[in-house]
């Protein structure tokens, strides 16, 4: 099985690099790397768009017991009301919520920072599980960073309103990276990932639609059915540059492809620019577009039409555009908590997405012929960061 | 298959991250290339606002919603399954 091989593609040579990253660690004798300050983090979130309302809270911690072990946790709360084109052309609109958690560690030696994180997403209706490890090491006088991560989840489906309804998936992840300094005001990051994926991996809820011309609609309705494995591999560049007027700006650019035949592009410019000693505003524009899975189709010809059938709109011809900015304001100590240096940040993300192969079956036109799909979203965050 | 050929990269990766490490554990850096940006011209790179991690719980939050909406997935620090996007 081409999952197995993957499995033993990246666990070797994981294993040998850590063993020989961990001897590194031990034989240098030079200037130790350091664990990231203290911090708290609180956030309300809010997602608007295509019929959805996703809001609620999150909290993140992150606390050193000594200088070289540090403990986080993230608790993370969506509380969704949906009536998307999804549901509204075959279904009832819902409200759910889906609780977030992750406990992590991390360990210092030398140069050398392994961190463990252990996840955990509830829903009603979906329970996924991860683990994941995670080394990296400072290296070449500390102008390069390598990184190797490996994470292994487990997926639980249901489905509500159907008790007799369980399936499982699996995911691997391994992923490598390097950041290198490349002058005093540049550096760039490379990231590779590849996932695998076995199991159950539709939605339970979608279908897909087909002609039938037996009916007065036109149009009949059957579940979807995708692969039981997907394989995937993704690779991002970011390249951070500091302007000489104290300004920053960043460049992002990733290309992904999978075995399910979709390839995507994305890539976004961040300009953040201080005000004075007291704000910091940043500016965001990315574009990402996708090709469609093999498999989708907006309308079958007919029922059973071929061995896998899709069409959710995530796994369409597609793209989309954000735009998006952002207020920090560094608190003055009067206001900050027990004169901890804190700050308030706003953010707010305007999102169009154009589907350029998904109809909305709640237009006019015909079976077939209505006008594609398309909508907006905002998406704002609010937080408060104290730093300890 | 045309996977087989994307996780050669990945076995590929690996193997310069790992030839990387030998570099620098044996030292042969210090005998050809030598750092070239000293410790103490890096003020501007530790500067806060260079920072790609400046709003952690935003990145996160970025990423959840980006993922589930995208078929894309990887190489931007997110991850795990779950998205509440039915």
């Amino acid at each position: 099985m081409l999952q197995e091989g993957v499995v033993v593609v990246v666990i070797k040579p994981t294993v040998r690099l850590l063993i020989l990253w961990l001897l590194s660690a031990i034989s240098t004798v030079s200037e130790a790397a350091v664990l990231e300050a203290d911090r708290a983090d609180v956030l309300y979130h809010s997602y608007e768009g295509g019929g959805m309302k996703i809001d609620g809270p999150a909290i993140l911690l992150r606390k050193k017991a000594t200088e070289a072990v540090a403990f986080t946790a993230y608790y993370y709360v969506d509380t969704i009301s949906s009536a998307s084109v999804d549901v509204l052309s075959t279904a009832s609109p819902y409200s759910e919520e889906r609780n977030e958690g992750q406990l992590g560690a991390e360990y210092l030696y030398d140069k050398t920072i392994m961190s463990f994180n252990l996840r955990q997403s509830d829903e009603d209706d979906f329970l996924a599980q991860s683990l994941s490890v995670n080394v990296s090491q400072d290296t070449f006088g500390d102008l390069t960073n390598l990184s190797l991560g490996f994470s292994y989840g487990d997926n639980e489906i249901k489905r509500n309103g159907d008790e007799s309804f369980l399936a499982q998936s699996e995911q691997y992840r391994i992923s490598a990276g390097i950041n290198q300094i490349l002058t005093r005001n540049l550096t760039a990051n490379l990231r590779v990932e590849a996932i695998a994926d076995e199991g159950f991996l539709n939605n339970p809820y979608r279908t897909v639609r087909f002609v039938d011309t037996s009916i007065p609609s036109g149009v009949g309705y059957q579940a979807e059915i995708y692969p039981q494995t997907r394989n995937s591999l993704a690779t991002k560049l970011s390249v951070s540059y500091f302007l000489p007027y104290r300004a920053a700006v960043f460049f992002h650019y990733r290309y992904f492809n999978d075995s399910w035949e979709i390839k995507s592009t994305d890539a976004e410019l961040n300009y953040r620019h201080p005000i004075g000693d007291e704000f910091e505003i940043e500016f965001k524009v990315r574009y990402y577009q996708q090709s469609q899975a093999e498999f989708y189709s907006d309308l079958f010809p007919y029922k059973d039409a071929q061995n896998y059938l899709a069409r959710d709109k995530e796994l369409s011809d597609y793209d989309n555009a954000t735009f998006g900015i952002g207020v920090t304001y560094l608190l003055p100590k009067y206001l900050s908590f027990e004169n901890l240096r804190s700050e308030a940040t706003l953010q707010w993300d305007y999102i169009d997405f154009n589907y350029n192969n998904f109809r909305d079956p709640t237009s006019d036109g015909g079976v077939g012929n209505e006008s594609l799909y398309g909508f907006s979203a905002n998406v704002f965050r609010a937080f408060v960061s104290v730093n300890f | 298959m045309k996977l087989k050929k994307e996780f050669l990269v990945i076995k590929l990766v690996l193997k310069v991250a790992f030839l990387l490490s030998l570099f620098s554990l044996t030292g042969c850096a210090s005998l050809s290339i030598e750092p070239w940006v000293k410790p103490y011209e890096r003020q501007n790179l530790a500067d806060p606002i260079m920072r790609l991690s400046r709003h952690p719980i935003a990145n996160m939050h970025v990423a959840h919603v980006l993922e589930a909406r995208e078929a894309s997935r990887g190489a931007d620090a997110s991850g795990g399954g779950g998205c509440g996007c039915n």
